[in-house]
């Protein structure tokens, strides 16, 4: 790592902006695919039209432009810059360098290739290096396995466990905060 | 059929209008150690305008329940109470509490209120359960919980920067099922 490091281009993808033209087209197929959502939102898996993600995406922007503690990104195929998921940090406090971690890769094609693993690892490199935060927190389903397993592969330990917060298939389910401090992670890249 | 649902042994909970608690949260924020009690974000002082404006859009909310908390004696609003962030198809909220007279503290009426809106939580809203999170220095708070029927559910640790040291966020809960034992 140096001062001329690149941040946002990974292995196979790299880190860029919304796009407002071509993203809610995609994004519109992804709300389609309630394994997807319910993978990524506890709120009731909902399809959205491309109209209603392009508005939610001009929202977001907005939301970005006032809030100033939300870094959200679109994780690109480096090979041909199409839109394979998004990744950010949010809820950032800054006087307590704390914040919160979530991404997602969108289309089943694209799962267990490598991408999810490449943004997690600039993501946390931008947050501790670039953010220079203390600590983060990704909020994940028991039953979401792929995040559990990915998070817990970069260092992220269960902190809390928020018992029978979710119901899904007529079943309760735990809601798990994982953590990752940036002392923990800087040990990792030695 | 329970008719006194929002009085306890100590206080009732009404609901007011933003006026009146935008005029009693801006006195209170006078006190820092309550505003550090409360939020991780950096203790400041509040006009009576822009807390006015909070409590609007509070009031407007409805996967929120704020109330205030009055003392059966004397009648005295002492602080507020509130249910939050409920996630309806899921049963499950945050709930938050503040006394913002410190005269009141440590006798009990925090519990007390706690375990009103437990009831109304479980009783008429139907939940599942109640979820909140409370700062590594603040023991006063997890005992109250406790009192309560709150348990430990895990803590996010150095969460909170404050007076030089790192400080664990907190997470209790308590499942219907569980109230439900407690009440029997």
């Amino acid at each position: 790592m140096s001062i001329n490091s690149p941040l946002f281009e990974g292995n196979f993808i790299r880190l860029g902006p919304i796009d407002h033209e071509k993203d809610p087209e995609i994004v519109s197929r992804w709300t389609h695919d309630a394994g997807f959502m319910r993978m990524m939102y506890t709120e009731p898996a909902r399809p959205l039209s491309p109209w209603q993600v392009k508005k939610k995406l001009e929202e977001l922007e907005k939301f970005i432009d006032e809030d100033k503690n939300i870094f959200h990104f679109r994780i690109r195929a480096r090979s041909d810059d199409r839109l394979i998921g998004f990744a950010e940090l949010t809820w950032i406090s800054w006087t307590n360098a704390s914040g919160f971690i979530r991404l997602g890769i969108g289309a089943p094609e694209d799962w267990h290739k490598g991408y999810g693993r490449d943004a997690l690892g600039m993501l946390l490199r931008y947050a501790f290096t670039e953010l220079n935060l203390y600590r983060l927190t990704a909020v994940i389903p028991a039953y979401n396995l792929a995040a559990l397993g990915l998070f817990t592969s970069f260092g992220f330990v269960e902190e809390v466990r928020r018992r029978q917060a979710l119901e899904r298939d007529n079943q309760r389910w735990d809601l798990l905060h994982l953590g990752l401090l940036a002392a923990e992670w800087k040990e990792r890249q030695k | 059929m329970n008719i006194d649902l929002l009085r306890g042994e100590l206080i009732r909970l009404t609901v007011e209008d933003p006026e009146t608690l935008a005029k009693l949260v801006s006195q209170w924020s006078a006190d820092s150690e309550y505003s550090r009690l409360l939020d991780w974000d950096p203790a400041r002082r509040h006009s009576a305008k822009n807390a006015q404006k909070w409590f609007e859009k509070q009031a407007e909310d409805d996967n929120s329940y704020l109330f205030a908390i009055h003392t059966l004696e004397g009648d005295h609003i002492i602080g507020e109470i509130g249910l939050d962030g409920i996630r309806w198809t899921h049963g499950d909220c945050f709930v938050g509490i503040g006394l913002g007279d410190r005269e009141y503290w440590g006798k009990g009426y925090g519990t007390d209120a706690m375990k009103v809106i437990l009831r109304y939580a479980f009783t008429e809203l139907n939940l599942q359960r109640v979820t909140l999170d409370v700062f590594e220095y603040n023991p006063r708070g997890m005992r109250s919980y406790e009192k309560a029927g709150f348990v430990l559910e895990g803590r996010q640790r150095g969460m909170i920067l404050r007076d030089g040291r790192r400080w664990d966020v907190i997470y209790m809960g308590i499942l219907k099922d569980e109230w439900l034992r407690n009440n029997a």
